[in-house]
């Protein structure tokens, strides 16, 4: 027993020395590929922008300058032109609300379909799971641009898009939160003879919906940003007036659109993360 | 029986009121909640005019979009007053003519002399045919019409039906007529136009034809495994390349697909993305260490860089995109810098977070060996939230490729406004759902690749939060 302690010592020594050695090569090669990957994006940015880096980095101020100096030249005049744009971010909140409500719906309905400890057949679920990859995969704007395409300009497509992709990205997290609530409720309900729907209106869906919900504030404040972007294309609301105002160079409308959207986005993740404490917190 | 659970439930009831009042204020306040949820989504459904949809949607023009997606097609044309000047045209480009001089390219087989050796014939995949003439157009055998039917001119020059009025609604299922124009489309593959000058005929099959390479490549009349089969061989295909050469610029110069630059443009998307974490990445690391309370003692530097994660995160990237835009010029240097400053403010709070929930007792260890502050964050504070950095980087990879397609298609180039020209074009539809599908691979791609990662990293590929 005294005698292969030594040994058993060496041995460690030994392993321990090769592990070391393993994890500094590994290191180093991770750090090779990134450095690789570093050098060939900047390759790849260089060739494919059309202003040099050093230009842009010296102009990078300008246009907010201008956008300011637009902005004090106008002095008292500036803040009735602020409260104009309001009605524009209102439609803008309006189709985010609007979406991720039905899509927040979807996802739930989703979610059940999907769920390996509420449904038995394999193939419903390895359906509903690809179908949901494939719409979180696709990019709003993507499918907001076929849907203005074939619709012409109105905020329809914007809604289709933003729910089409909120159900999607929803339904994944509900998913993992179905799968991994406490499988007793369902026991217990089971042993009572209580029937499919029952056992998720009075087991499953209490134990989730604060966690739902949670999910479902965060994703406002996705959508908000979503809906502003396919203002941009010609969705309405504010993104379509910013994208005008920049196109006719309105420095000072520029800046009040701007400031706006800020604002809102600032004050929706203050508010979100509120809600969300309150919500996950009161349940822990 | 019954009366003495009743009775059990009174007694129940009695013991804990407290319980079941709140039961129903709870439940009281759930139906408020939902009440207003549905005030606000039938509002919803008003102001955003979704009633309008089905006024919106013309299935006709969603069924031409599709069609065009998966099918291409062969235009004939014909001039009345050159009959035997026929012109077929691959998808009606002047560039791509079958049977011209210049180009090896002969006229397809469905496409052939008449019988009666006066009339040519267009063959259309269901075997129906549209027989040219002089003076008139046949279409005849098509399936699900019993009779066939004959289209002239009249003596002022207008196309008409002959026997039109002979014959009955069902018989002339599939016509359009007007003034101007006499139009068979018994379904969307076969479409027959007959105009005061001239009949054009659509002929679609469906497939994505000249997708490796486009119609006047001298590699063209081989298929894919083929030409690649031809680049081990030594006689060259052309005198100038060799064959590998050749198949390589064929594909890349496709003037159908545009492979070349559709894939240049992926990588400009691509690059977008992971540079852009990267940068967010090494930026918010160090800022992350001096944001957390439990490294940094000095509250005003705390608070400072607090607020500036807020603000880089609330000016959306859409803004810092139009900056950036300005300043760089289309390109991809605008796309890493609006992802890079947008998630320096995430991740920086992501990053600050997770360094004031580590335990303290590690860094205490390290501590009671009288190790530098320094050391003591190394060994300490490091170990702890290396996978939790790595996990929400790499989770932040894949959002942010969906966001290159985004900030390009606002402008900095790349897939996305490619994918904005194509669709603008009006008619390579081809080309949008080529766009579309691998935009949708390599965003599965990379969010497959950073749960790979992460699993080979932290060993489970969950984002890990705390």
């Amino acid at each position: 027993m005294t005698k292969a302690l030594p040994a058993n010592l060496e041995q460690i020594e030994v392993n321990l020395k090769k592990l070391t050695n393993q994890r500094t090569r590994s290191s180093l090669l991770g750090i090779a590929i990134l450095i690789l990957i570093f050098f060939g994006g900047t390759l790849v940015s260089l060739e494919a922008n059309a202003g040099s880096f050093g230009r842009g980095i010296a102009n990078f101020f300008n246009y907010p300058r201008d956008l300011f100096v637009d902005t004090f030249e106008m002095g008292w005049k500036y803040w009735p032109r602020v409260i104009k744009y309001i009605p524009e971010l209102i439609i803008t909140l309006n189709i985010a609300l609007f979406s991720t409500s039905i899509g927040f719906v979807l996802a739930v309905i989703f979610a059940i379909f999907s769920s390996r400890n509420l449904i038995r057949n394999k193939r419903v679920i390895q359906f509903t799971k690809f179908f949901m990859d494939v719409t979180r995969s696709f990019p709003t704007l993507i499918i907001a641009m076929v849907f203005l395409y074939l619709m012409g300009k109105s905020s329809l497509p914007a809604v289709i898009a933003i729910t089409i992709h909120t159900a999607g990205a929803l339904g994944k997290l509900f998913t993992e939160a179905i799968e991994n609530c406490d499988g007793k409720p369902i026991e217990g309900l089971s042993s009572v003879g209580a029937t499919w729907t029952q056992k998720i209106r009075f087991s499953v869906l209490p134990q989730v919906l604060p966690l739902f919900l949670s999910y479902g504030i965060l994703r406002l404040e996705i959508n908000v940003r979503e809906s502003t972007i396919l203002g941009f294309v010609g969705a309405g609301g504010i993104g379509e007036m910013l994208a005008a105002l920049i196109q006719w160079n309105y420095g000072a409308d520029v800046l009040a659109c701007m400031f706006l959207l800020v604002g809102t986005i600032i004050a929706l993740d203050y508010l979100s993360a509120y809600w969300r404490h309150k919500l996950i917190g009161a349940n822990q | 029986m019954s009366s003495s659970l009743a009775i059990q439930r009174e007694n129940i009831r009695k013991l804990f009121p407290d319980t079941f009042n709140q039961a129903r204020k709870s439940r009281l306040r759930g139906q408020i909640i939902f009440f207003l949820v549905l005030v606000y989504l039938i509002v919803g459904f008003f102001t955003l005019d979704v009633v309008d949809i089905p006024k919106k949607w013309k299935p006709q023009n969603a069924a031409m979009f599709v069609l065009d997606t998966y099918a291409h097609k062969d235009h004939v044309t014909m001039k009345w007053e050159n009959h035997e000047d026929i012109k077929i045209a691959f998808e009606g480009n002047y560039r791509s003519v079958y049977g011209r001089d210049n180009l090896d390219k002969s006229i397809p087989d469905w496409f052939y002399k008449n019988s009666d050796n006066v009339g040519n014939v267009v063959e259309f995949n269901n075997k129906g045919k549209a027989i040219l003439y002089k003076d008139k157009v046949e279409i005849v055998n098509f399936p699900k019409y019993e009779r066939d039917f004959t289209i002239k001119l009249n003596s002022n020059g207008k196309p008409y039906l002959v026997g039109s009025e002979d014959l009955v609604i069902e018989d002339l299922k599939g016509f359009r007529i007007t003034e101007n124009r006499v139009e068979f489309r018994p379904t969307l593959y076969e479409r027959i136009q007959v105009y005061p000058k001239k009949v054009e005929i659509h002929r679609y099959s469906i497939g994505w034809k000249y997708f490796w390479f486009d119609f006047s490549s001298p590699l063209e009349p081989y298929t894919f495994f083929e030409a690649l089969g031809l680049t081990f061989s030594k006689e060259r295909v052309v005198p100038e390349m060799s064959n590998l050469k050749l198949f390589l610029t064929e594909i890349k110069d496709n003037e159908a697909f545009m492979h070349g630059r559709v894939w240049w443009a992926m990588l400009e998307t691509i690059v977008m993305a992971v540079l852009g974490t990267m940068f967010a990445t090494v930026m918010a690391l160090p800022l992350s260490f001096l944001a957390a309370y439990n490294v940094t003692p000095i509250k005003a530097l705390r608070f400072t860089l607090r607020r500036l994660f807020d603000t880089l995160r609330g000016i959306d990237f859409l803004i810092w995109s139009l900056i950036f835009l300005r300043a760089f010029g289309p390109g991809p240097f605008t796309g890493i810098f609006a992802i890079g400053f947008t998630d320096t403010g995430t991740l920086g709070k992501l990053y600050s977070e997770a360094i004031e929930n580590t335990e303290k007792k590690q860094q205490e260890g390290v501590k009671s060996t009288g190790a530098s502050k320094f050391l003591q964050h190394r060994f300490g504070i490091i170990p702890q939230i290396l996978p939790i950095f790595v996990s929400q980087s790499l989770y932040y990879l894949e959002s942010n490729t969906r966001g290159a397609v985004i900030i390009g298609a606002m402008g900095a180039g790349g897939i996305g406004l490619q994918f904005l020209g194509a669709l603008g074009t009006g008619n390579d539809f081809e080309n949008v759902a080529y766009m579309a599908i691998l935009v949708l691979a390599v965003v599965i791609f990379m969010d497959r690749l950073s749960a790979w990662l992460r699993r080979i990293l932290i060993g489970s590929d969950q984002l890990i939060v705390r």
